[in-house]
């Protein structure tokens, strides 16, 4: 039987563990065991839900728990998981693990690095499972703080302006967010006066639509902060460079998803009229941080900027998808959030390895390191043609959903919005080749770069991870499909039940 | 007919050599991979050669029609209720040949590379790009739906990019690998939208269904598929969309660009890719999409001058390019020209569907000939080192095997009978004198400078000079050369396809397309009228002449003749400065006034406005941090002025 709350206690013991390791090869080896076992729980949790679910299991949430936290106030620990669920939950086991594994060789205060990894997954988890607004407002606060002591501390460049930039901005947001919890919650009436934090009663009521107008922008916004929406996007490239390879993977990788998973289960799920009135503005923001991301990355000379920039368009779609209210672009989104956290992922840990090798993350001052490191580029390759829509990889599959389930909206606006949308798979074709280009081809610019070793074991093994994801999902993508479209339908249901079809 | 499993293994084998060879073979048995590459690519030739005899002779044809058949489908990924991806397996005339050309010419090609590429350092790498190369062009021919043809235009298009990548040190070879993905990329753009288009309207991604629901004229979507916008309907932007998909992988221009660039990738990959295989891609979407085209005679007209005015500006700018594999591109380009207009000036059905078979036919003579011709030039280019004409001269002794099939490939692609160009060639100029007199006006004049160009090429690297640099060849390769001090061919390995390709190029010609390969899949009765054929084979003759008269020996009279059309010969030697206007475009326009404004703007506006909120509130903070001082004295100041002013406020406000 599965406890989800098992997910909880895992990063929570491994967290413990580390903190009465001594030396630094036991904290590593704790922490990666504990992701791995992690990973394994996760997966067992994925095959039972599938199982479930095929045998016929037709509840909305499944493994539901909840236990009283504050009774006055309704505040439950609450938590249960659906498909959605389910494949964050996934997304984050793996790049917890690559993430660890990357980032071995960490000397400096490995006790605090690790704990905060693990501290920072633990919120992740608690935040994709939960069903209660406050609990999940709770688990976003865990995976914000750490954040700015990760990049604070084991940062690069100009860590201290970075780290505050950063943990404000999110900060900025989750205050948003709990506005419009707290909105939410006097808004709800569970009959006798009281209210809820209670996200499956919550929908059940109906939310006046003035209160509606009021709260969807506050949440929108406060999540939007955290996916990188435009305009409030500009953590993310400090955030990123500044940050160690570990904490890109993880910012990048799992913490802009907690903004997209928010948009979608909390602002568009439990206010559809709101989310109806204003996807015109959502489409234009998301559209705007699309084209306008990938143009800005087009002129970017560090690849980790390159990677952030490139960010900041990728996840454009995750919003542009949520925006468009079709049940395929919803798919889509949630198919962008997996895929691009897998990528980006992978992408950023390619990145760290160079840096590590040449100290340097110009794209000016590499080239020609495909002859020197080839295992190291090639998976930065790979990373690059996921990003820019190769087929078989899984970039492809969730960008074209986006883009049907887009085109299914037949107004004008929006039709205008997504066929710019396409248009910037051509531009991340030539920043990707660009940044390819440079680095990996040429002369080899350096002589110094043929002397290093490429990829270590654990280098290798996270690349392989990641890679095998990516490929899993590009190859064979009808089971992620399978696994989220009956509850993007479900979402897209409660839409369509109080706005009509568009 | 053969299993569907067999026929799986077709495009299979080659992805399975490219996984062992990547994975396992590069590292192990490196010396190996070229021939397990080419075993894969034998296997699915010998499989694809079954299945093209048993679908044309044995159970194709049903009553007097080819018959579509699609044995294998998977849904792959399901987008709504009627529209998912499916990988499939369509058979039909032109997927069964475009098997037979993929992989008899892949193979060729794979043969050929155990000689040529000999040595090189990341031989097993090219073999497995190419495995990787002909399993996707092998699943694009195959497709039964729209979405799938679409993924394996973008494999084709990366397999393209890292071939002509291959030599990655060059930053020429690098640039040009990146130019051919961008510009195919921007193409594929409209190649998207015009998927999403068709099936928003058919409401369905399969190749069939769409084609029957889009051509029905009863039907309501009739109605719908004319919603209008910016006065062309629907349906024709969609199809004019997807056409631009298919120009920019079959270089049309203005899309042709890369192109001519990306000979900068091994001489056996221009061969495979960018002569005979992937460039007809677009040929082949149209050619799939035909029924659809059909219904729409905007779009078609659109193919057919896209295709006649890219066939006599490639025509022209060949004559003056000294770089013997940019003259076989731009004669490429100008081949494909002739397939795509010839599509142009058909229609679906019967008589009208002359072009459509003639395109297919040309389609078919070309890979091989084309193929013949640059694994030719790579035979040269092997032994003199260079690719530049001027380098070249008076090797006909030494490479009699190169020379002669090379003399038989121009001979095909300049139309003389009873070559094979001049057979398909001879059905595209009739489709075209029936349907429009200028297209058969142009097409004839690009016919005669075809041949013209050709042979230019030809007496150049063969003729020309009195004889052979044999010994400053030789000093350049060195004593531990491999080659026979006597002549200068390559081992067998590369003179075997030379031969084999050399016989096709005589013997396809006598395939009986009109009965095999038509629009509606019922024979086509054609008839042979020898009048009609002496205008061109008498123009191609002169055409020829002209070159032997200026290039048999060295000369003075091209010069003068370049001199005397200086304005001509300059923008044609230019390329009449296409590439610069691409250039100024992208990096006088779009970066200046685009990117670096975007990332401007996104460091000192959205970011500035950011840093501004902070610095304002630490500023704020800093002018009244001074009120908590800690001073006792201070506080009770300010507590007496505050209580003094609620005094003054009770006494004069408050009433």
């Amino acid at each position: 039987m599965i406890n989800l709350s098992i997910l909880l206690l895992i990063p929570l013991a491994t967290a413990l563990l580390v903190l009465i390791c001594s030396t630094a090869a036991q904290i590593r080896m704790v922490a990666l065991l504990g992701s791995v076992a992690q990973l394994g729980y996760s997966s067992l949790i994925m095959l039972d839900y599938m199982s479930q679910r095929a045998a016929g299991n037709k509840a909305q949430m499944l493994y539901e728990s909840r236990h009283s936290w504050f009774s006055s106030l309704n505040i439950e620990y609450y938590v249960g998981a659906d498909g959605i669920s389910v494949a964050m939950i996934m997304l984050t086991a793996v790049v917890v693990m690559t993430g660890i594994l990357i980032s071995w060789n960490v000397e400096k205060m490995a006790k605090e690095f690790f704990f905060l990894i693990v501290l920072l997954s633990l919120g992740a988890y608690g935040f994709f499972i939960s069903l209660d607004l406050f609990t999940m407002f709770f688990f976003l606060e865990v995976a914000v703080i750490p954040k700015f002591l990760l990049i604070g501390i084991w940062g690069s460049g100009k860590k201290e302006y970075s780290a505050m930039k950063l943990a404000l901005m999110l900060m900025g947001g989750s205050a948003l967010v709990l506005i419009g919890f707290l909105f939410l919650y006097f808004n709800t009436n569970t009959g006798s006066g009281a209210h809820t934090f209670d996200l499956l009663k919550i929908v059940q009521m109906h939310i006046p639509v003035a209160a509606q107008q009021f709260i969807f922008p506050l949440m929108f916004v406060g999540f939007g902060v955290f996916t990188a929406m435009f305009p409030f996007h500009t953590w993310a490239p400090d955030g990123h460079s500044s940050a160690p390879t570990a904490a890109s993977m993880f910012l990048a990788g799992i913490s802009m998803k907690l903004g997209g998973y928010g948009c979608l289960r909390v602002a568009a799920y439990l206010m559809p009229e709101a989310a109806h009135q204003y996807s015109w503005v959502i489409i234009l923001l998301s559209t705007i941080a699309i084209i306008y991301g990938a143009f800005a990355t087009l002129m970017q000379t560090d690849l980790k900027y390159i990677n952030a920039y490139s960010s900041v368009s990728h996840c454009g779609f995750v919003i542009f998808g949520i925006g468009m209210l079709t049940k395929t672009a919803i798919t889509g989104a949630v198919l962008q959030m997996v895929s691009h956290g897998l990528m980006t992922a992978l992408f950023f840990a390619a990145i760290g390895m160079i840096y590590e090798r040449t100290h340097t993350r110009q794209v000016a001052q590499l080239g020609g390191l495909l002859k020197a490191i080839p295992f190291i580029i090639t998976v930065f390759v790979i990373a690059g043609l996921c990003s820019l829509g190769l087929p078989g990889l899984s970039g492809f599959v969730a960008e074209m959903t986006v883009f049907v389930g887009a085109w299914q909206h037949p107004d004008t606006f929006y039709r205008t919005a997504t066929v710019l949308a396409c248009a910037s798979i051509v531009v991340t074709a030539v920043y990707i080749l660009r940044a390819v280009g440079a680095s990996g081809m040429g002369p080899v610019k350096n002589d110094e770069f043929l002397k290093f070793s490429d990829a270590s074991w654990n280098e290798k093994l996270a690349s392989v991870a990641l890679l095998i994801c990516i490929l899993a999902i590009g190859i064979a993508p009808f089971w992620l499909n399978n696994l989220v479209s009956p509850d993007t339908q479900l979402i897209m249901d409660n839409i369509t039940r109080v706005v009509g079809v568009n | 007919m053969l299993g569907t499993s067999l026929i799986i293994l077709i495009p299979f084998l080659p992805i399975i050599s490219f996984l062992l060879i990547s994975l396992v073979g590069r590292k192990n048995f490196p010396s190996f991979c070229g021939v397990l590459g080419t075993l894969s690519v034998l296997g699915s030739f010998v499989l694809s050669a079954t299945v093209a005899y048993d679908y044309f002779f044995v159970v194709g044809k049903v009553g007097d029609a080819y018959q579509q058949m699609v044995p294998l489908k998977i849904n792959w990924l399901q987008f709504a209720p009627n529209v998912s991806i499916d990988l499939g397996i369509m058979l039909d005339p032109i997927s069964v040949m475009m098997l037979v050309v993929v992989t008899l010419v892949s193979l060729m090609v794979h043969f050929y590379s155990l000689g040529y590429m000999k040595g090189e350092e990341r031989y097993a790498t090219f073999y497995s790009y190419l495995g990787l190369f002909t399993f996707s062009m092998l699943g694009l021919v195959l497709s039964s739906n729209i979405f799938q043809i679409y993924m394996f235009w973008e494999l084709v298009g990366v397999s393209s990019y890292l071939l002509i990548g291959y030599y990655f040190e060059k930053p020429s070879a690098v640039s040009a690998a990146k130019k051919a993905f961008i510009v195919t990329r921007f193409a594929d753009l409209g190649f998207l939208i015009g998927i999403l288009i068709l099936s928003y309207y058919s409401g369905t991604l399969d190749f069939q269904t769409m084609i029957q629901r889009l051509t029905m004229q009863t039907n309501e979507l009739h109605t719908i598929t004319a919603a209008s916008f910016m006065g062309a309907s629907a349906l024709a932007w969609g199809l004019v969309l997807v056409f631009i998909g298919g120009a920019g992988k079959s270089a049309m221009f203005p899309l042709h660009i890369w192109l001519p660039d990306a000979m900068e990738g091994p001489t056996p990959v221009s061969a495979l890719i960018h002569a005979a295989t992937m460039v007809v891609a677009g040929v082949f979407l149209v050619a799939r999409l035909f029924p659809v085209f059909s219904g729409c005679p905007a779009a078609l007209d659109i193919v057919m001058w896209v295709g006649v005015s890219s066939s006599l500006i490639a025509a022209i700018i060949a004559c003056t390019q000294t770089d013997i594999k940019r003259v076989l591109a731009y004669s490429t380009m100008s081949q494909i020209g002739y397939m795509m207009f010839s599509l142009g000036t058909a229609r679906y059905g019967g008589e009208n569907g002359l072009g459509y078979m003639a395109s297919m036919f040309h389609l078919f003579t070309h890979a091989m000939f084309k193929a013949l011709l640059f694994l030719g030039a790579g035979s040269v280019i092997h032994y003199v080192h260079s690719n530049e004409m001027k380098d070249m001269g008076g090797l006909r002794k030494l490479m009699p095997v190169t020379h002669f099939t090379f003399l038989i490939a121009c001979l095909a692609i300049a139309g003389i009978p009873p070559f094979a160009g001049f057979f398909s060639k001879e059905e595209i100029l009739q489709s075209a004198y029936h349907a429009n007199k200028v297209i058969f006006g142009l097409a004839i004049l690009t016919a005669a400078i075809t041949a013209f160009y050709m042979f230019r090429l030809y007496f150049n690297i063969f003729w020309n000079k009195p004889l052979p640099h044999k010994e400053s060849a030789h000093d350049a390769h060195g004593a531990a050369d491999a080659h026979d001090a006597h002549h200068g061919e390559g081992p067998a390995t590369m003179l075997i396809p030379l031969v084999i390709l050399g016989l096709l190029s005589v013997a396809v010609g006598f395939i009986p397309f009109n009965r095999l390969v038509t629009s509606d899949g019922k024979a086509l009765a054609t008839e042979f009228h020898m009048t009609f054929s002496i205008a061109p084979v008498l123009l191609a003759t002169l055409g020829i002449f002209i070159a032997l008269a200026f290039y048999k020996k060295e000369s003075a009279v091209p010069q003068k003749m370049a001199d005397s059309l200086s304005a001509l010969y300059r923008g044609s030697y230019n390329k009449f400065y296409i590439d610069e206007i691409y250039l100024f475009v992208t990096k006088k326009i779009l970066f200046p006034f685009v990117g670096r404004p975007a990332a401007w703007f996104d460091r000192n506006v959205v970011d500035g406005f950011m840093n501004m909120l902070a610095s304002v509130t630490a500023h704020i903070s800093a002018l009244i941090k001074g009120l908590q001082s800690g001073k006792v004295q201070q506080y009770a100041a300010y507590f007496f002025a505050g209580a003094v002013g609620f005094v003054l406020i009770f006494i004069y406000w408050w009433t």
